[in-house]
């Protein structure tokens, strides 16, 4: 079967976890793999598995526009404001997995075929990706919920540079993404890094201000959310809840990871590599469908 | 010996011990009475910064507007702070916000391994013209080269000074002496000392600080704070008094804010529980004995063995929902009929 050439930029923890998945895929290819870094361990795993690697980041695919179609940004937001307009002028289709919320926001359980034909998709964060989903299942069981609030704990040794260099961002745009994603009328979003040994699982909670909860409804709404996640990203789970408590539902979930680049306890960068693989695999299905019907 | 620097955290830490009660009222009578002191900062907000009024540690009863707006009419000779831990606010909708308001000094705090994340907000701070303090938290939980390596990283951000905060009062005293020296000696910036009295050492380690050459000391007046309480700034001002060392700070009048106006902002008298001391045992932040305390008591389980569990997992501030995760885990054990914890557990 005919793949989609795709190029990553970035070889940190993300942009090295999606090389690997990226391997796995049917309909894509990673033809090139850049960063800055000399000393990255990602560009010794990439050539190692015969990739080709570019220390000219984004440089690369300016002076070799066909080298790829499809680009993953895993750099920092700062970066991402420089690569866009770059890339959007070379056409490429461009999944960002920073916080700049320059592009569309996308959480492929939601919106994933409103993402397909603008040139710059957003992933939001690895946060925005575990809970966003809920929380829309949340607001639609009760619209009348008045107040949104989650917390992501996430171990420190999963959160690589560009994570740490980009907090605020991180912060602020899962807090706007669960408001106009998940319609929440008010939201806020707490980040929370643990250098506990060994390292913890990715755990998110979620609490909703709900007056009179229906749990029934909420429960069945919420595990047919989970469901479709699972779908992406297998290691995801609903651990407590929901469960009412005077006018709050809380509800926890772990994310574990496959173990692809970093161990299992990553579950933070599996969310968010497994949701950018969804999309791309997507468009690039739908793109070979189209170059099936030109011939 | 420079002159030391009295960052005081009374409204701030204090508000941990009200559960985040203390309204415009209680902020402005406190700047009135607290501006002529002496204090090089009076940090006023909600116990874990700006932004941080939430579900997950506790809400406040007014926003973080309205302190700051009480506190700033009411500071004239004093600078007004402001804390943050990234993660919780944010620079668009909290830092700049604050800053606009008249705040002059901002402390960006972490978690002691985690420095990195504090470089937007000092940066942020300094180019706004503020200053910034860098904080580490839960100072215990890492060794003095590893806390050297951290601040650092805030020196090179533009931290004007890096402050060592014990998280849990759960530091000794040599061991505080030999962090601050350590520091001292490797820093270009100040360095000081924020302590919790859970095992009743906040006024012994704040001492020890100053006398291995910390220049800032970070406590409340009658203690007033988040589990045990914190370094009694008062008590310090009349040992300092008592060694012949100048503390610039007014003391009768610092007696008096405590008697006539902390004092009537506590619910209760700033001891050290029984609660209060295995949290210091389990090196767990004080800001979450309230939670600790109301989820034992739900799941029917020891809110000792609890801390000791939370300990355990080393559970950093900021994650309060894993209480109740635990406090489910121990009711399970309980029923299963496994052993309870041994004090050996926490060594």
């Amino acid at each position: 079967m005919k793949k989609i050439k795709v190029g990553i930029i970035g070889t940190g923890n993300i942009g090295t976890d999606l090389l690997i998945k990226i391997q796995r895929s049917d309909v894509l290819q990673c033809s090139i793999f850049m960063g800055r870094n000399p000393d990255s361990i990602g560009i010794r795993k990439a050539e190692s598995m015969g990739v080709r690697t570019s220390l000219d980041s984004i440089d690369a695919i300016v002076k070799d526009p066909s080298c790829c179609e499809i680009v993953f940004d895993a750099t920092s937001a700062k970066a991402h404001f420089y690569n866009a307009p770059i890339l959007k002028k070379l056409g490429k289709y461009t999944i960002d997995l920073t916080p700049s919320q320059v592009g569309k926001m996308c959480v492929p359980a939601i919106n994933m075929s409103e993402c397909l034909d603008v040139d710059n998709v957003n992933l939001v964060t690895c946060g925005g990706q575990a809970v966003i989903p809920l929380v829309d299942a949340i607001m639609r069981v009760h619209p009348d919920t008045s107040y949104v609030e989650v917390v992501a704990s996430i171990s420190s040794k999963s959160a690589g540079a560009g994570t740490r260099a980009n907090i605020d961002e991180f912060t602020q745009t899962t807090k706007d993404a669960i408001i106009s994603l998940a319609n929440a009328p008010k939201a806020k979003a707490i980040i929370v890094l643990n250098p506990a040994e060994p390292p913890m699982l990715m755990h998110n909670t979620i609490y909703a201000k709900i007056d009179r909860p229906d749990i029934d409804r909420l429960r069945d709404e919420i595990l047919s959310a989970a469901e479709k996640i699972q779908d992406y990203v297998p290691g995801y789970k609903v651990t407590l809840g929901p469960a009412a408590e005077r006018g709050r539902v809380t509800t926890m979930i772990e994310v574990v990871g496959l173990g692809d680049y970093l161990p299992k306890y990553s579950g933070n960068l599996d969310i968010i590599t497994c949701a950018a693989v969804r999309v791309a695999e997507e468009y690039a299905g739908n793109r070979i469908l189209k170059m099936g019907i030109r011939r | 010996m420079s002159e030391i620097l009295f960052f005081d955290s009374t409204l701030r830490d204090g508000s941990h011990a009200v559960k985040h009660n203390l309204v415009a009222d209680d902020i402005s009578q406190y700047c009135q009475n607290a501006d002529s002191i002496g204090f090089h900062t009076i940090i006023v907000g909600h116990g874990n910064g700006l932004g941080a009024s939430s579900l997950q540690v506790g809400e406040s009863a007014i926003s973080d507007e309205q302190m700051l707006t009480s506190a700033r009419k009411n500071l004239q000779k004093t600078r007004l702070g402001v804390f943050l831990i990234p993660g919780f606010g944010t620079i668009r909708d909290d830092l700049s916000p604050a800053i606009e308001l008249g705040v002059d000094l901002v402390c960006v705090a972490s978690h002691c391994t985690e420095a990195d994340v504090t470089k937007q907000h000092i940066e942020y701070s300094r180019q706004m013209g503020r200053d910034a303090y860098g904080i580490l938290m839960m100072q215990h939980r890492a060794s003095k080269e590893q806390l050297l390596q951290e601040a650092l990283k805030m020196q090179d951000y533009g931290a004007q000074g890096v402050i060592l905060m014990d998280s849990a009062g759960s530091s000794v005293v040599d061991e505080t002496a030999e962090r601050i020296s350590y520091l001292v000696e490797r820093l270009n910036i100040a360095v000081g000392f924020h302590a919790h009295n859970n095992l009743g050492l906040a006024i012994a380690n704040s001492y020890v600080a100053i006398k291995a050459g910390a220049s800032i000391i970070d406590g409340t007046v009658r203690g007033f704070g988040a589990g045990s309480g914190n370094c009694q700034l008062e008590v310090l001002a009349g040992l300092l008094w008592k060694l012949k060392i100048n503390s610039h700070l007014d003391f009768f009048g610092l007696l008096n804010l405590s008697e006539n106006i902390v004092a009537k902002m506590m619910l209760k008298p700033q001891g050290i529980t029984a609660t209060g001391l295995v949290s210091g045992l389990a090196g767990i932040f004080s800001g979450f004995a309230p939670h600790v305390e109301e989820a034992a008591k739900r799941y029917g389980v020891c809110p000792w063995e609890l801390f000791i569990e939370l300990g355990r997992r080393k559970m950093v501030a900021g994650q309060e929902d894993f209480i109740v995760d635990v406090a489910m885990y121990l009711a399970q054990r309980k029923k299963t009929g496994e052993d309870g914890y041994q004090i050996e557990a926490l060594l």
